[in-house]
């Protein structure tokens, strides 16, 4: 089992929410996050005291996916977050070492 | 006419009324319904800037950690200020006295009762509308110790603040038998009882206290803008109180200090966002709020003695000055005056006063004002502009900073710099604003 962590443009939610519906995933959790990489922040100005804020508004997927899958769904997610713009985000894969069901008890990809 | 030689002739006419209550009946001077009316709307109004006007604006200026204290700070003045005054401030600024301070003969109010006139209006009146000043004088100070002052110190701070500056000042200003009264000194609602005061005792914290810990590298951005431009609103509506209720009257005198209070208000915001687009390259909403109340800072004493055009010159320059001034202090001088009382209500009113001097003048066409006094020239009454402007600069500036250097003896003036970063709120009241 694999952990899939995508950091994408908040407007894209919906978009990857779709498309990983359309390649059977069936739950995922959201947090909105912020960040930089190579996207530049912005300026804000009070009464002449400026500052540069580097953070961007960011929003964070985690799904939890069979290790046959793990080519679909980030094609998936790629296709949909993508928008060719710098700041379009990244998608790490860890290792999932176990998943349980709190409901009925059941582990491994029974659970997912 | 200055509102204080109103109450003299109305007290000479209105005495009799109050010793015989037959004679009253005869008075065609006494207590007029119009006048009591609009200054018991004025009252409020005046209050509502404090609470909640500068409370919001000065707020959502603060970061997050910070907003119940300033809150808090602007409550408590106006409920302290308020029982002083009752037992001992009013009396002191308004009761009958010397040139410098007035008696103790009004103490718990003392012959303030309900048939006792000011004038028009009752006594009553006249001395809760000028409690909403003395409320709200101190409170501006709160602006440049926000985010790092001990409450405690901040309580004795207010407490002898009130006694040894403002009720001394407001006595030279507006008390008949006041130093500067009696020189013919112009200032209708407080360029130098409100605005000089406390921009220069501002200016005295921020020197003595120092900078807050992180200030000028760390980001420090206002945490709630919404609420800042709310305060904003509140103050810019509440100030029709503050100078056309320092007609004391319900007239043309009050009507032409709404229209000149207005006027400046919109033209120092204007100046204001000007000033700033060509300067940082976009108007901020901030910077218009922050022109506004420049403008009406500076209009403030002059507004019962000029015209609209006078004013509309006044809102232009104070914009433009304040923003001018607000910008060497933060950027090149790095003073930490941290919602920018100096730059705004000090400048802002020690121009007023100023500028009362020259748009009082009845030759300037379409920017002529009420008149001078008899007697007075444009060179004459500038000479007592300048000496009122200098006498109240210097005296605040001086004894603040020995009440300073006392409440630090005594209790010290700010939290330690653990309490200062987790913040005020929990440190000093263990609250939180805010629990989205």
């Amino acid at each position: 089992m694999k952990l899939l962590t995508a950091i994408i443009k908040p407007f894209k939610l919906d978009d990857v929410r779709e498309a990983l519906s359309a390649v059977g995933v069936q739950g995922l959790t959201v947090t909105e996050v912020k960040g930089f990489g190579r996207q530049k922040g912005h300026t804000e100005l009070y009464r002449g005291a400026e500052y540069v804020v580097d953070f961007l508004p960011k929003t964070r997927i985690e799904v939890a996916i069979d290790d046959t899958m793990v080519g679909t769904v980030i094609e998936a997610i790629t296709k949909a977050a993508n928008t060719g713009k710098i700041g379009d985000g990244k998608i790490f894969v860890l290792d999932l070492e176990q998943a349980i069901r709190i409901r009925t008890g059941e582990t491994g990809s029974d659970a997912l | 006419m200055n509102k204080l030689s109103k109450y003299t002739t109305a007290v000479l006419t209105g005495l009799p009324a109050l010793v015989w209550p037959a004679a009253a009946a005869a008075q065609e001077n006494g207590i007029s319904s119009g006048d009591t009316a609009w200054m018991l709307t004025a009252t409020a109004l005046v209050l509502f800037m404090t609470l909640p006007g500068l409370a919001f604006f000065y707020g959502g200026l603060v970061r997050t950690k910070n907003v119940l204290s300033v809150l808090m700070q602007c409550f408590v003045i106006a409920c302290m200020v308020s029982v002083l005054w009752v037992v001992y401030a009013y009396s002191l600024t308004f009761g009958p006295g010397g040139p410098f301070i007035g008696g103790l003969s009004k103490a718990f109010m003392n012959g303030v009762t309900e048939e006792g006139l000011w004038g028009t209006i009752p006594e009553t009146v006249f001395s809760t509308f000028q409690l909403t000043f003395a409320i709200i004088t101190p409170a501006l100070i709160v602006g440049a110790f926000a985010e790092r002052m001990k409450f405690s110190s901040m309580l004795l701070f207010t407490a002898l603040w009130l006694t040894l500056v403002y009720a001394p000042i407001a006595h030279w200003v507006w008390a008949e038998d006041g130093w500067l009264f009696k020189r013919g000194l112009l200032d209708f609602a407080g360029g130098t009882v409100v605005h000089t005061t406390c921009g220069v005792a501002a200016l005295c914290c921020a020197l003595v206290m120092g900078r807050r810990s992180g200030f000028p590298d760390s980001p420090m951005p206002p945490h709630n803008m919404a609420i800042t431009v709310a305060g904003a609103c509140m103050l810019w509506v509440g100030w029709f109180g503050f100078n056309a209720g320092s007609a004391v009257a319900a007239d043309g005198n009050a009507g032409m200090a709404m229209l000149a209070t207005h006027t400046s208000a919109a033209a120092g915001a204007l100046a204001w966002m000007v000033a700033e687009w060509i300067k940082y390259g976009k108007p901020s909403v901030l910077g218009v709020a922050t022109g506004t109340i420049a403008g009406l800072a500076t209009i403030t004493p002059a507004s019962g003695f000029v015209g609209p055009g006078g004013a509309l010159v006044i809102g232009i320059l104070a914009g433009v000055l304040c923003f001018a001034v607000t910008n060497y202090m933060k950027r090149a001088l790095k003073v930490d005056d941290s919602l920018d009382v100096f730059p705004v209500h000090g400048i802002g009113g020690m121009l007023g006063t100023f500028l009362s001097g020259v748009f009082a003048s009845a030759s300037l066409g379409v920017f002529s004002g009420q008149g001078y006094a008899e007697g007075m020239t444009m060179t004459s009454q500038l000479g007592v502009q300048i000496i009122g402007i200098f006498a109240v600069a210097v005296y605040t500036a001086f004894v603040t900073w020995l009440i300073l250097k006392l409440v630090d003896v005594l209790l010290g003036l700010r939290v330690n710099v653990e309490d200062e970063t987790m913040g005020l709120d929990t440190s000093q009241h263990n609250e939180r604003g805010y629990s989205f």
